[in-house]
């Protein structure tokens, strides 16, 4: 079952690159992905553009469009080092430094033809499905994209969960979007009328993926950790957080993930990193924050090059959060997508995302916490300061702070980072001396 | 030239804003509360709350904007990295000095990332405050948006009622609805003279009249607005050769003092702008009669201002509330200011910009903190830019 592949890439033809089996399997759908985007001028498909935190695609593949996700296509960019030249061309056409290089990447590219990762040109979208969920940004970006395409643009607007809680007005208010205005225009642009019965189907769908998707999560409980769970885990959740929750593919491929998990863990064997097997596993983190994409293996090595795993990263949680028992419910098709979407990460309030980090650290027995704040996303950066101490405030663990950026290679500095990582890792070694020397 | 008639009695009105407006310490809005047991005040942030229902639960309001320039940011900054905005960090350092300790609530209205964040830290470092993320709808249909608003309107109003130990009536609501908007009308008509006769009406005197409202009480404020329009009617003060302009990206964190003043300074009459947009933030009178909660609803989908913190449902529409507020207020150009760092400001500015190149209106943009200090760059800009209308015009 554990097939982990090398394989040579283009771009690094000296490097050979490992890779699990099911990342290989990934690759294939993503391709596949891509192919049925940039053919749909030919296949007649329509494109629905939208956004990964409240992402609806079970309802998107209730109307036969094909979903296209500009942060997705942003990152493609930013690990195939083209983002910076995108960014750059934003700023050229007036977009200030300050704002999230995600927009810039998707505007710059668009400049610069709209290329996909295939070669071939991104279609227009037929609808700009504005899924405001978590991120302010994301509502200037619809817009700006709308102010370029002159399509159709319809708004889902999520409640922020302030109080920490899930309301019935908020579900009411977000079942009233759908019902009176998501719904309708998606049957206008797609001229497929809405089937609940669809939605439903998919919904089960999903519940099944996210089910293995969970254990294979939950499987970084176990020392040695068979995964890492923020960069190899940016692989797992590709799938169920993109074009695919709800279909038999991403159930085939957790399925296939989570049996290629169970297989490691029963050999008591750690992640597989791009230079094949992990050593020995020496420090186990929570990670906050998206990672850096321009530099991501670069950012990788830094810790399985010192031993370190990461048990459990917020990041992995932005498009859903389903490792505290939610799960898409098809007996109440519109309500779960509510929640849905109100339950994502970045949609929660800051105490309680720090009731998440203080319970992955406990739960994963990690040595501490680790935040990689993004220059770029004020949704996940701005508090994070407050949050690292809190964190260490109740668990007693250290906690460390780096700064990078997520396609804008301008903000990588890895001489700075590498240092910090290097301090950070002798820091926990103390804490673990003081510990033995203490018991 | 001889002093105005009436010069002492608008330099007194102007010297009792600025004391408000460089008074860190919040004296004016600790007076009120210590002058009546049981007195409570509910600080708010940009860009917009009910004001209404605070002060309908006989309670004061009071806008928070961050703390300016003169404030001295040390525990602040200890909490945000540097590529995020200044008025989180000002805002909490007057939170951990004690400024800010005789304040029973703050609200956080729906704005950006960073200003929805903050509410969860004002939860965790002042937890005996009373704190809540105010969400307004982005969605403009009654049944829809509408009934979302009412009901956090109504949750809002349960809240407040328990702070004060007393169920807040639709007759309080009422009243208070009819304070704002006679005071709402005086914003109005102070914009409405300025734009008219901004000679008569400097931006620095009108920002520190209409910001004195975010610290007093409504009615206290709408006496001071007409004090002050008396007073500059009876005056006559000299008419530069200036051109006209419109401020915009100004709605949250607050550019010092000084900038607006170099922008009159450089040839450039502020004549509309969208500093403290709470003040006037409902276009129009809210309607006193019948549900309140209905009619502040009803305002707030149909009735309220144009800004980078709202969705804009009709792509036509985009833009066109500046558009109109050129050519309502006479303006030549637009000047962009944002601050650094502010997503809402800098994501919207090129979008408006096109609006603006479309309807052929000149503009330029910078971006500022609350602590800038060097004004220089800004004069040199934005005479630049006066000097490049007037002479457009003369061709």
């Amino acid at each position: 079952m554990n097939t982990a592949t090398k394989i040579i890439t283009s771009r690094a033809p000296a490097k050979e690159i490992v890779k699990d089996a099911s990342m290989l399997k990934q690759k294939e759908m993503m391709a596949a992905h891509y192919d049925r985007l940039t053919s749909a001028p030919d296949t007649g498909a329509k494109v629905a553009a939208t956004f990964v935190p409240g992402n609806l695609n079970e309802l998107i593949m209730c109307f036969d469009l094909v979903n296209n996700l500009p942060e997705v296509n942003a990152i493609q960019n930013g690990l195939r080092r083209v983002s910076g030249s995108y960014v750059l061309e934003a700023e050229k056409i007036g977009h200030s430094e300050d704002v999230c290089t995600y927009v810039k990447s998707d505007i710059g590219m668009m400049a610069k033809g709209n290329i996909a990762p295939n070669g071939k040109k991104f279609p227009d979208p037929d609808v700009l499905l504005l899924s405001y969920t978590g991120c302010f940004t994301f509502m200037k970006w619809f817009e700006l994209l709308r102010e370029q395409y002159k399509c159709e643009t319809v708004m889902l607007h999520t409640p922020y969960m302030g109080d920490g809680k899930i309301t019935k007005n908020m579900v009411d208010y977000m079942v009233k979007q759908l019902k009176d205005d998501v719904i309708p225009t998606l049957e206008r642009v797609s001229g497929v009328k809405f089937d609940i019965d669809r939605l439903r189907e998919y919904l089960k769908k999903s519940t099944k993926a996210e089910d293995d998707l969970v254990r294979v999560l939950q499987s970084a409980k176990t020392k040695p950790s068979p995964i890492d769970a923020y960069f190899g885990g940016i692989y797992y959740i590709g799938p169920i957080f993109g074009a695919f929750r709800g279909t038999e593919d991403a159930i085939d491929y957790y399925r296939f993930l989570r049996e290629e998990i169970e297989d490691r863990l029963a050999k008591g064997q750690g992640p597989v990193t791009p230079d094949g097997d992990m050593g020995k596993e020496r420090y186990r983190l929570v990670v906050e924050g998206p990672p850096n994409y321009t530099s991501f293996r670069q950012f990788w090595k830094m810790f399985y090059d010192e031993g370190a795993v990461v048990v459990a990263s917020s990041y992995t949680k932005v498009g859903g959060v389903y490792d505290f028992g939610f799960r898409h419910d098809p007996d109440k098709p519109l309500e779960t997508l509510a929640e849905y979407c109100l339950g994502v990460y970045t949609n929660r309030s800051l105490p309680m995302r720090i009731d998440m980090l203080v319970s992955y650290i406990n739960d994963y027995e990690a040595d501490g916490l680790l935040i990689n704040s993004i220059k770029s996303c004020n949704s996940f950066s701005a508090g994070q300061l407050l949050m690292m101490r809190e964190v260490e405030k109740r668990t007693g663990k250290p906690a460390a702070f780096v700064e990078s950026d997520l396609v804008d290679p301008r903000y990588f500095s890895a001489a700075n980072i590498k240092n910090r990582l290097e301090s950070y890792f002798q820091m926990i070694d103390q804490k673990r001396a003081s510990a033995a020397a203490a018991a | 030239m001889a002093a105005p008639l009436n010069s002492s009695a608008t330099a007194t009105v102007v010297a009792r804003a600025n004391a408000l407006f460089e008074d860190l310490s919040f004296t004016s809005a600790r007076q009120w509360k210590a002058a009546k047991p049981g007195r409570k005040v509910i600080g708010y942030m940009p860009i917009y709350v009910p004001r209404e229902i605070i002060h309908a639960a006989d309670m004061l309001p009071l806008g928070i904007v961050g703390g300016g320039d003169q404030l001295e940011v040390i525990h602040g900054d200890a909490y945000y990295q540097s590529y995020i905005c200044r008025i989180p960090r000002s805002t909490i350092e007057l939170g951990v000095s004690g400024r800010l300790d005789f304040v029973d609530g703050m609200l956080f209205p729906s704005i950006c990332d960073v200003i929805r964040n903050l509410s969860g830290m004002w939860k965790l470092m002042f937890p005996n405050v009373y704190s809540r993320y105010f969400d307004v709808p982005q969605n403009y249909q009654d049944d829809t948006g509408g009934n979302f608003y009412i009901n956090e309107l109504t949750e809002l109003r349960h809240d407040l009622g328990k702070l004060r130990g007393q169920p807040i009536t639709d007759d309080e609501i009422r009243r208070s609805i009819a304070a704002y908007n006679e005071n709402r009308k005086l914003v109005r008509d102070l914009y409405a003279f300025r734009a008219e006769q901004p000679w008569q009406a400097p931006a620095a005197e009108v920002y520190l009249v209409v910001r004195a409202g975010l610290v007093l009480p409504v009615e206290d404020h709408s006496a001071m607005i007409r004090d002050y329009l008396a007073a500059v009617q009876a005056e006559e003060r000299p008419k530069r050769d200036n051109c006209r302009i419109v401020l915009t990206g100004t709605f949250c964190e607050q550019p010092p003092l000084n900038l607006i003043k170099s922008l009159e300074l450089s040839g450039c009459y502020v004549v509309d702008d969208d500093l403290l947009l709470v003040t006037r933030w409902l276009i129009g009178d809210v309607s006193a009669d019948g549900d309140p909660l209905q009619n502040l609803s009803l305002a707030f989908l149909h009735h309220s201002e144009s800004t980078a913190a709202k969705y804009e449902p009709n792509q036509k529409e985009k833009g066109q509330h500046l558009v109109r507020a050129v050519k309502r207020s006479g303006a030549e150009g637009v000047i962009f200011a944002a601050p650094s760092f502010c997503d809402p400001a800098l994501l919207e500015r090129p979008m408006l910009q096109h609006v603006l190149k479309s309807a052929g209106i000149p503009y330029i943009a910078f971006k500022y903190a609350e602590n800038s200090g060097q004004m220089q760059p800004i004069r040199e800009q934005a005479g630049t830019f006066a000097d490049s209308i007037k002479l457009w015009s003369a061709a």
